[in-house]
Formats: C-alpha cells, structure tokens, sequence
C-alpha cells in the first residue's frame, strides 16, 4: 500500500549568508526505503539531512516528515525529532552517562518510558549491536568502533521512523569499520526504518541501498538504484567522483 | 643478552638517605642554590615563629598581667578568655549553646551536600529544614526559646549563614544567568548580560554599602528590610554573577556535538540543559568555581563596613578591652586559623571531586 512518503522535500533552499547551499532541493522517501547519499566534501551532504530533523533550518521550500511539516514549532519539531533518529560521524555520545544511561535517556524523559522497561529495552539493542558486556562502561572506555555502535543503538532505543546516518564510518580506523557496517547491515536488511545514510562505502551502498544519490554543490545531480548508478552514470561529475573514490 | 648493561659502579650517591637528598635537593648548582635558600629562610622564620606561639608563649594568665610581662610570645589567654565573644559575637552569653548547634547544623548541611549521593532533588527539602532549623535557633522565640534580634549576631554563625547561604543561593542563580546570558531571544540576553556586567564593575565593598545606605532610600515610607538580610542579598547578587561567568566558561567549552545530540534524541530545553549540557559544564568548571567560592568566602569579612559582627568584626571586638589592647596579632592568628580551615577543606574537596570523576569515567 503506497500510502505517503515518509520524508518529502520540496524545493528546498539554504543559505549561510551569501554562500547557497542548498539549491531546491526536491526528494521523496518512501516508508522502509534505504537511501544512500554520497558526493564531494563540502557538496551539502550532511547540511541535507540534518535540515531533516531541524538540525539546521532551511529557509525556503518544504520539508514534511511523516505527514508533520517543519516549521518554526517547537513542539512539532519535538515531535518529529522523536521518531528521527540519528547517528553522528564523531559519535557525540554522552561522556557523563554510562552506555546503559546513555541508551535510556531519551526513551524515560521523553517517551515517559518506565525505567525497567526502558532498560530491558536498552540492553536488548545492545545485544543486537553485540556489545551487552559495556553496558556500565562509559563511553571514553570504550573503542570508537563500540562507541558508534552505542550511539547507533541509543538512536534507536526511542523506536525511530527514520535513521540518519552522517558518515558513520569515517572517523573510525580502518579495522573498525567493518562491525559498524555490520551493524548498519543488518539494521538494513531487518526493515522497517526507513535510512538515510551519508557514506563514502560504496560497498555498503551496494549491498543495502535502494536508491543512490549523488551531491554536488547543494544539488542532487544524479539519482538512481545502485546497479545503474555504478555502472551507468549519467552526469560527468558523478563519473569523475566514482572514478576518483573507487581508485584507491 | 646484548641488553644486558652492566650496572654503573655503586657510589653513596646511588641508594638510600644520601642518595635521595642528593637527587631531590642538590642534582644542579641551581637546585643546590634554591634548597641553600629555602633551607636559610626556614631558619631565620620557623625557630622565631615557633618560639613566639608556643615556646613563650602565655596559655594561662590570671587576667593580663602575664601577658603584659612578656614581649615576645603570643598571648593565648586572649583567646581563653574571649573566645566566645570571638565565636558567637554579641550573642546573649547564657544562649550561646543555640549558635553553637547552628555551626554543627551548617557542617551537616554542607557535608550532605558536598556528598555525590545527595545530589538530587533531596537536597531541596534537606536545605528546608536546615534553614528552618537555623532561623528558628538564631531568632528564637519559639519552642520557649527567648528572642535574639539579628543585630546581637555574629561571629563564626555569621559569617557561616552569609557565606554558606551566600553561595547556596547564588549558585542556582548563577546557573540562570549563565544560560540567559547565552540565550537566542534578545530580551533574556540583554538582562543577564547588563546584571552581570553591572554588578562585576562594582567592589562588593560599594555594593553592601549601597545595600546598606542607598537602598532604604528607594523603598516607600515605613518598610525596612533588615540589615543582615540587606547584606545577604548583597552577597547573594554579587556571587551569582560571578559565578555565572564561571558556569559560562563551562558551557562554552562544551561540544555543539553534545548540544545536537540530545536534541536529536528529541529532549526538551530543559531536558538537554539538566542532563546533558550542565552535568558536562559544571564538572569543567569544579577548580575556578571552588575558587571564587573561597574568594567569596573570605569576601565575607567586608560586613565590617556595615557594622556586622562577623568573625572578623567579632575577633576585633575582642582586643578593644584596654586590658587585652596589643593582642591584636593572636585574635588575628586565631581566625586566620579558623577561615584556613573552611578554605582547606573546600580546596581538598574539589581536588577529591576531579579525581573521583576522572576514575570513574576513564579507565
Ligand atoms: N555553519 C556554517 N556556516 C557557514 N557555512 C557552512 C556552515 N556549515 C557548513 N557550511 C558550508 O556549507 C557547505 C556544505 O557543508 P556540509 O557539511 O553540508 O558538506 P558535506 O557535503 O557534508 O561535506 P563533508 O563530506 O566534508 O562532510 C560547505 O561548503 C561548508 O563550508
Ligand atoms: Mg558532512
């Protein structure tokens, strides 16, 4: 049943100052979609997907998340933000808090979820991102590759619609990349989330994405299933990116 | 194998007592200089010192004539003798016991919340009954207890509700003016930033005097707010700003990271602010707070202007006795010990409260 998007961006504009950038951007998700986003530094990538949970405010166009449209309304902001969740490429988890505390913070004070409840919650994510041991570790105990998997399991301890992901792997060394992948993959392949994910693994992509898309000074140039997209590229700029990141 | 040096030749400079001294105190011509030095004005100062508060010193003498025979020894029958009047002031003699429970009270309350299990709402009702507690033993009048207006105050008590109460209640609002200070809407941020900038500008010195000249003025005919309570504000006021400019370093030293993860997850303002942003600032900020709160502590003691009797106005009603006149020195000595012990402790407790921290967080 093709009921409405779960995102839908309609021209959207966004300036810092004079500097454009988003150039209208147009974009809908569909309920369960798995989006990968990739482009050059600097080409508006993360400033998109943030504009989805008002992380940052665009200023014209308009952006609907699950029928709720953002607007200068704190409380609908609230509202959606609740059911977006996201995970930031330098974790930004909660030094103070223990994971388990971490994992439980949003679901009991903003989900009112009972502590017990919330906590059972907790550690059955942890399980699924296979790391139940740490949770009365903080997080400066723990390497980057657990603290991502921790940020990524304490998104989704509030049971969220939608999963943003900016750049999850890229601040990670090399030998950890692949069990945050794993996760991720997995996550995937559950359903059910719909995920937007900002990432230069082009492997992951592949395996994952129903759709691509390609970014480049604040527009989406090119859009397409991943088959076509690395095998067939359309737009010039979209050739010279893949030729350049799937060199090395 | 090859790694295995052989050990360079045993001299008397390698182990032991001769050993250390050398290493710690004369490895450099340099260090040798500074140790000569140290170790030269310790014994032109210590034997002196010592001398002067124990060894001639007078402990017991019946009135002062003791004292008057000797030059050159501290003259601890001053505080013998006058140590009440030192302690609780002008406080009704035979009531003294009451001021004396009020310091015990203020140790209670202190040690309760300088201690991480208390650090929660608890602390509201705790510091309730305290300061009921408190009133009621100062003031009296109830419980058949007699009445003791506040102008007969003073003291250690004093100067422990004006500091200690001083603090408590600057602290939360210092906390307000440090986020209104960084607030987005230009009314909140103009506010704070004008009190904290106005009151910064001015010495506490010229703000307990306004509070205590000026500010009667300003009210209408016929309402008088107290002295004491005059001063407490003054205190109050000119702590929070402080204090707030303190939390505000923390605050900015605080992640946008942090800021944007909480709100991500959904969590309110105050939400994120309480459990997030605060809990992260305000462990940053434990040494240069804990310093101002010892400054301010100490800051205490310019009551005397407005004619308090503090600990320090206390302690020089205490030689003004023409029997006692030239013991100025041991009444001085005497609370210098007293504020020395409050600021020890306050500085072990914050040093106590960064390492427990760090344990508990990094390993
Ligand atoms: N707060 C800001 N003020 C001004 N310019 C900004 C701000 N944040 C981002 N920009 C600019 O906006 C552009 C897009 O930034 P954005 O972070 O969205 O890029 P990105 O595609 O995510 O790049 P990267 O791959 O490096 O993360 C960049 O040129 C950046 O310099
Ligand atoms: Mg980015």
């Amino acid at each position: 049943m093709a009921g409405q998007p779960m995102i839908e961006m309609t021209n959207v504009n966004k300036w810092y100052g004079d500097f454009h950038v988003l150039t209208d951007i147009n974009l809908k998700v569909e309920k369960g979609e798995r989006i990968v986003i990739c482009g050059p530094s600097g080409s508006g990538k993360s400033t998109m997907i943030r504009c989805i949970n008002r992380l940052e405010e665009h200023q014209s166009g308009s952006i609907v998340v699950d029928g709720v449209e953002l607007a200068n309304d704190v409380k609908k902001i609230e509202a959606i933000r609740r059911d977006v969740g996201m995970v930031f490429q330098h974790f930004n988890l909660f030094p103070h808090l223990t994971v388990m505390e971490n994992l439980t913070l949003a679901p009991i004070w903003v989900r009112k979820t009972p502590k017990a409840e919330a906590e059972a919650n907790a550690m059955k994510y942890l399980e699924r991102v296979r790391i139940p041991e740490q949770a009365q570790k903080y997080p400066g105990q723990l390497s980057g590759g657990q603290q991502q998997r921790v940020a990524i399991a304490r998104a989704l301890c509030m049971n969220p619609k939608v999963m943003l992901f900016d750049e999850p792997t890229s601040a990670l060394d090399p030998e950890m990349v692949k069990e945050v992948l794993d996760v991720m993959v997995t996550l995937a392949q559950e359903g059910g989330v719909t995920m937007l994910c900002v990432t230069h693994e082009m492997g992951f992509a592949r395996s994952v994405a129903n759709r691509v898309l390609f970014m480049d000074r604040g527009q989406i140039v090119e859009e397409n299933t991943p088959e076509e997209f690395f095998h067939n590229p359309q737009n010039a700029r979209t050739k010279l990116f893949l030729s350049q990141i799937l060199a090395h | 194998m090859a790694a295995v040096t052989a050990r360079a030749p045993k001299s008397m400079f390698d182990s032991g007592l001769p050993g250390w001294i050398y290493r710690r105190l004369f490895s450099s011509p340099s260090n040798a200089l500074i140790t000569i030095l140290l170790v030269w004005l310790a014994l032109m100062t210590v034997p002196a010192a010592f001398d002067w508060l124990v060894i001639s010193s007078v402990f017991d003498a019946e009135g002062t004539r003791a004292c008057r025979a000797i030059d050159n020894g501290a003259c601890w029958a001053l505080i013998l003798e006058k140590h009440r009047l030192i302690l609780f002031g002008l406080y009704p003699y035979d009531q003294q016991w009451r001021p004396s429970i009020v310091v015990g009270l203020f140790l209670v309350l202190i040690g309760v919340s300088c201690s991480r299990r208390f650090w929660n709402l608890s602390l509201v009702p705790i510091w309730i009954v305290g300061i009921v507690a408190i009133a009621g033993l100062m003031w009296g009048g109830v419980l058949g207890l007699t009445f003791v207006p506040n102008e007969r105050w003073g003291g250690l008590p004093l100067t422990l509700i004006l500091s200690v109460f001083g603090m408590a209640f600057a602290f939360p609002l210092a906390i307000l003016l440090a986020l209104g200070r960084r607030s987005d809407l230009p009314i909140i941020k103009t506010i704070c930033v004008t009190y904290i900038e106005l009151i910064r500008g001015v010495p506490l010195i010229s703000l307990l005097f306004m509070a205590s000249v000026m500010f009667p003025l300003f009210l209408p005919e016929g309402m008088s707010i107290d002295k004491l309570l005059r001063a407490q504000i003054a205190i109050i006021m000119f702590a929070a700003a402080y204090q707030a400019e303190v939390i505000r370093g923390g605050l900015q030293a605080i992640s946008k990271g942090q800021y944007e993860a909480a709100e991500a997850l959904g969590l309110g303002y105050w939400q994120k602010t309480g459990f997030v942003i605060l809990p992260q600032a305000l462990r940053i900020v434990i040494p240069p707070m804990v310093n101002s709160l010892i400054a301010l502590f100490k800051d205490t003691s310019l009551v005397v202007i407005i004619g308090l009797y503090d600990l320090m106005n206390a302690a020089k009603a205490s030689f003004v006795d023409p029997a006692w006149r030239g013991a100025s020195l041991e009444a001085y000595v005497f609370i210098g010990a007293i504020y020395f012990l409050f600021c020890f402790f306050m500085s072990k407790y914050s040093q106590a409260l960064e390492a427990g921290f760090a344990r508990a967080e990094k390993r």
